[in-house]
């Protein structure tokens, strides 16, 4: 099964975590500053995987892959296929976020924090991959946003936040 | 942003977000953090706060949280969330409670109702979203108020609900199997759901279902065989569709569990191989997710029953993955050769190229990956190409746990393999150098005990060799600056031992080495012990040889130094040193002979020579030691009396034995249980004991025993409330001989119990071993699988063609090396030591008993007893000699054989006997066998180098 998605950027700071299996949040801030500290000191253009016992895990494997300044990093357990999950990585971080944003960058994750964990429950239920198909993905998120779109008025934040938060 | 959906968000978070972003230092962050959530704080607990701003500040919550600050306190704000009647607030509630709580946290009570609510909602979407926290927080105790309304969603109309009903229970089921057990046949319908999404999730619950137990499923790979068919022809709409591949999820999900149904079990394999061989052939390999099922198909073939034309294909998409620029498939390229070199090991041959490429490679993930193939590919051919490339790697990387390790593989391997003692020393040196703190101490001892017992040739000069060797090598390294503790400690031993066996180094020279370790690692008193102890037996050697001592000046100041030392080991060494250096030659060479570290030390762990000065205590009226065991143990008298019911109806010849003792213990008992209610608890649990024992130690019936029981009884009985069987000790030598016998099979009862039923099981593991024998052989010279085992074989079977050793390590070695032999019961023992023993122990139990009055021979029918138990017990470390105390049975044996090992005469005397009496016997050579038995259990050691489980402690 899936243990974890992670989404950090670049310096480290997590931007979206989602355990699927309990873990205390002491233990989830250990884990991300692990990953990102082995994450930082691979070289370019080397292989995806990183060995679970770098990061002090039992059982385990990750697969990262790396869009512009985010780090997508999924922890999973031996019963999982590690090229069908970087292919996760790449229909979660790619084609999904990017059909939803159109462009996606950092900020876009934090302030759709909660589309982002429905897009994850979409695609990951209890730790399994239930769902691939990015069409059904975003018929969910779209219904959602409808019934959204349909309670609140008024938006807040201007048009695009990447505009004037260009990193 | 948020154009699409409009999510709203307000300008605050906005800035938070933002100065987040920017802030410079940690510090900086927290700062921010910890004002935000006072904002919180405050703004939360409001009243009439609006929803949607209520929804805002979970959102804002949440992300504190994940930043790694304490948001409980909005925790309870979240729940009440969920109880909100719109979509909204209720999705936002639930996913902050999904990600803020565990499923053992107090709160999830309060929301189990509002889910069973939800549960039922005519809004899948409501359903959906409870579905979500369901998996998630559903506990063990909770599950039954849930699970009516999950069985009922598994027939919902919609589809994503029924996908998601189904991964519930299987949520339920991993948390707790028997909650669900009657619901499991629910998978098995669900394979049948007309929504292939719906099929595909049922393939989940089915893995695990499969994994626990694969025999309940076989019926289902005709199922699978087809399902898996009906994919990769693309039967499935054309939304499954991913990068071109039909459903690649779902293949590689049915790839798994086929693996499992097909392991081993040639039939339901024969069913998969067409699908398999089409899903390699239809195969993209250009992309991704291609890739990702072909390797699951070569996992597949691995693991199924094997199949030419399959395997051939899984080598080819091997070469593939192997030869291509990416380092993931390389990754995974290794990973599957891995797999498949278990099943068809030449292939490994074809790669050696690519796989030594790999581990040029920068990319640290592939080159552990690699090194992990090597391991397992090892033989005693490549042992040192691999072993000098792991310790090169263990030298550059940095990452203490990984070291360890690759050093204890590294060790293990070396171990194993190790084609001269030369190689060895120089390898173990250069990881003793390297990863020295890092290793098991075990190692070292191990490094130190090959040294002195040398490879088990009886080749005296290549043993002589090694050690000038190790000494030399040690001797260079010294120079080199801070060495691992546990490096010099070996180096130290060596030194000390050997550094002047051959007469190439004076011991001036060797002693000035010793005191500049001593004195360069003045903070190590482990060290600075084993440089004081090699300095003594240096000095010792030098006197025993009539040579004069001429102490070093540093030397001096060194053991004035220890003299006063604050550590009383180093005291104590350094006060021996000073004894040692003022005794004379004779007295000196019987102390500290001269190489003789394996020579036996007797330890006479009963105290015997105390015999003589507690006699005369108790003759001054002292009272006498009643050993713990026997002190406080209330033992339920009519339990004895039961299983001395029990010993006697299962075996027929002892009935009569019987008849006497429990009259005898019917008689006692009742003054003995009243005595127990009278405060007096610590002697008489004694008596119940003793005569249980004595029914079953004498066990073939005769009336010496019985009459010596009624005596020894009576005796107890008179001294009431005092004595317990020690005061017989007293009477007279031979008597005593005898108790010291039974008290010995007492406190091994459970394993006098058990060989009583193996002489009776005996002529049945006769007719077995064969059996295992030709398991065995298959193991070891059979056209086994992997190298590594036919190779241990090998080397143990390479010691046993000499048999008989006057020096006794050597045998030890052979003991160490069959145990390595993956078959439990190491052949060469099955071979000549234990079934002749246990076809002759019953026959010499008559023996015993008539002869008991004479000293020799009861010795050495006990020796024979104690060697019928090797079978059960492992005889203790060498090291634990010193350290541990081994408990019970082999207690014993070494005592008992301790005292038998001086005299020959007596073992003689026992093999012949044993001859005589097992005519049945295999072996020709009997008696060498016997002797080298009693010799290797009376060395005490256990499986040493040669051993794998060695290091299980040190892999984790």
């Amino acid at each position: 099964m899936i243990k974890a998605v992670m989404v950090m950027n670049t310096q480290g700071k997590p931007r979206l975590a989602k355990f699927f299996d309990y873990l205390p949040v002491e233990k989830q801030q250990e884990l991300i500053r692990r990953v990102f500290g082995v994450l930082c000191s691979r070289p370019e253009n080397v292989s995806n995987f990183i060995e679970a016992e770098l990061v002090r895990l039992q059982d385990s494997r990750l697969v990262y892959n790396h869009f512009a300044t985010l780090y997508f990093v999924v922890v999973f357990d031996s019963s999982e296929n590690e090229l069908a999950m970087l292919d996760l990585i790449q229909l979660l971080g790619q084609q999904t976020l990017e059909r939803c944003f159109k462009n996606v960058c950092e900020l876009d994750i934090v302030f759709n924090y909660s589309k982002i964990h429905t897009i994850l429950d979409e695609i990951i239920l209890g730790g399994q991959v239930l769902e691939t198909r990015s069409t059904e993905i975003m018929r969910a998120v779209e219904e959602i946003s409808k019934l959204e779109a349909a309670t609140n008025a008024i938006s807040f934040i201007p048009k695009s936040a990447s505009s004037w938060l260009s990193r | 942003m948020g154009s699409q959906g409009g999510f709203y968000q307000s300008k605050e978070f906005l800035d938070l977000v933002k100065s987040i972003g920017e802030a410079r230092s940690k510090a900086e962050e927290d700062r921010i953090v910890l004002s935000e959530i006072e904002t919180l704080k405050r703004r939360i607990s409001e009243p009439d706060t609006p929803k949607r701003k209520m929804k805002e500040y979970i959102i804002r919550l949440v992300y504190v949280e994940m930043l790694g600050h304490d948001a409980s306190f909005g925790y309870i704000h979240a729940v009440k969330m969920t109880h909100d009647d719109t979509l909204l607030v209720k999705r936002t509630g639930y996913l902050a409670v999904t990600l803020f709580l565990n499923e053992d946290h107090d709160l999830i009570i309060l929301i189990v109702n509002t889910i069973q609510k939800d549960l039922k909602s005519d809004n899948y979407l409501v359903v959906c979203v409870a579905l979500n926290a369901v998996c998630k927080l559903i506990n063990e105790e909770t599950i039954p108020a849930v699970l009516p309304q999950i069985v009922e969603l598994l027939a919902h109309p919609k589809e994503a609900v029924r996908k998601k009903a189904i991964m519930a229970l299987y949520r339920f089921y991993q948390k707790s199997p028997s909650s669900v057990s009657h619901l499991v046949s629910n998978f098995r319908k669900r394979l049948c759901d007309n929504d292939p999404g719906v099929m595909g999730a049922t393939l989940c619950p089915l893995f695990d279902l499969i994994t626990n137990d694969v025999n309940s499923y076989k019926d289902l790979v005709i199922s699978f065989v087809s399902i898996l068919k009906q994919v990769a022809e693309r039967r499935l709409p054309k939304a499954y569709d991913y990068h071109q591949m039909p459903a690649p999820f779902i293949q590689i999900k049915l790839l798994k569990i086929l693996a499992l149904l097909g392991s081993g079990d040639k039939q339901a394999s024969e069913n998969m191989y067409t699908v398999v061989g089409d899903i390699f052939r239809k195969c993209d390999s250009s992309s991704n997710i291609g890739n990702a099922v072909l390797y699951e198909c070569i996992c597949c073939v691995s693991s199924i029953y094997p199949n030419p034309k399959l395997l051939e294909s899984a080598a080819d998409a091997i070469s593939r993955f192997l030869k291509s620029d990416s380092h993931n498939l390389k990754y995974m390229g290794i990973d599957a050769l891995g797999r498949l070199i278990k099943i068809s090991p030449e292939i490994a041959e074809q790669h050696q190229l690519a796989v030594i490429d790999c581990l040029e490679d920068p990319d640290d993930t592939l080159k552990r990956k690699t090194f992990e193939l090597l391991y397992k590919m090892t033989k005693s051919t490549n042992v040192e190409v691999i072993v000098d490339r792991m310790i090169d790697y263990m030298i550059s990387i940095n990452d203490n746990h990984y070291k360890t390790e690759i050093a204890s593989r590294c060790v293990e391997l070396a171990e194993q393999f190790a084609p001269s003692n030369q190689w060895f020393i120089q390898t173990m040196n250069k990881v003793f150098e390297h990863a020295g703190d890092l290793v098991n101490i075990k190692v070292a001892h191990n490094l130190m005990r090959l040294i002195a017992e040398g490879f088990g040739e009886d080749d005296n000069t290549a043993d002589s060799q090694l050690r000038s060797s190790a000494v030399e090598s040690y001797l260079y390294i010294l120079g080199e600056p801070k060495l691992p503790s546990v490096f010099l400690q070996v180096i130290c031993w060596v030194l000390g031992e050997y550094g002047t066996a051959d007469g190439k180094y004076s011991a001036s020279y060797i002693t000035g080495k010793l005191c500049d370790v001593a004195e360069a690692y003045s903070n190590d008193e482990t060290v600075k012990a084993y440089a004081v102890t090699a300095l003594m037996k240096i000095y010792a050697f030098e006197i025993a040889a009539g040579r004069m001592v001429d102490m070093l000046p540093e030397c001096h100041s060194l053991m004035e130094e220890f003299l006063a030392s604050h550590s009383t080991d180093l005291q104590q060494r350094a006060y021996e040193l000073q004894a040692v250096i003022g005794l004379d030659a004779h007295a000196v060479e019987s102390i500290m002979p001269s190489d003789a570290s394996c020579e036996d030390i007797e330890v006479d762990k009963a105290l015997s020579f105390l015999n003589g000065y507690i006699q005369e205590s108790i003759e001054k009226g002292a009272q006498p030691y009643i050993p713990e065991s026997e002190r406080s143990g209330m033992l339920n008298i009519s339990n004895f009396r039961n299983q001395d019911h029990h010993e006697a109806s299962s075996h027929g010849l002892r009935f009569e034995a019987y008849e006497l003792p429990k009259q005898t213990v019917q008689a006692r008992i009742p003054p003995a249980s009243l005595a127990s209610t009278e405060l007096v608890p610590v002697p008489e649990p004694v008596y119940p004991r003793e005569s249980y024992q004595t029914t079953t130690v004498p066990s073939v019936s005769s009336d010496a025993a019985s009459t010596e029981l009624k005596l020894r009884l009576d005796g107890v009985q008179k001294k009431w409330g005092r004595q317990t069987h020690f005061p017989s000790t007293s009477t007279s030598n031979s008597t005593s001989q005898k108790t010291v016998n039974g008290i010995t099979q007492v406190d091994g009862s459970n394993t006098a119990n058990s060989r009583t039923r193996e002489t009776y099981d005996s002529r049945k593991q006769v007719e077995i071993s064969p059996e295992k024998q030709k398991l065995a052989a298959s193991l070891f010279g059979g056209p086994s699988k992997t190298e590594k085992k036919s190779a241990t074989g090998h080397k143990s079977s390479k010691p046993s063609s000499h048999m008989v050793k006057s020096h006794a390590p050597k045998s030890s070695m052979e003991v160490a090396s069959e145990k390595t032999s993956p078959v439990q019961q190491p052949p060469d023992l099955l071979d000549f030591g234990e079934p002749t023993v246990k076809s002759t122990a019953p026959s010499l139990d008559p023996f015993k008993d008539l002869e008991g009055l004479l000293e020799p021979t009861t010795q050495v029918s006990s020796a024979v007893n104690h060697s019928s138990t090797a079978a059960v017990t492992k005889s203790p470390d060498i090291m634990g000699l010193y350290t541990e105390t081994p408990a019970g049975a082999h207690h014993k044996d070494s005592d008992i054989l301790s005292g038998l090992s001086n005299s020959p005469m007596t073992n003689m005397v026992g093999g012949t006997t044993t001859m005589q009496v097992a005519q049945s016997s295999k072996s020709p050579n009997l008696k060498d066998s016997l002797e080298k038995d009693a010799l290797v259990r009376q060395m005490g050691v256990t499986p040493s180098s040669q051993n794998p489980n060695l290091f299980k402690d040190l892999l984790g």
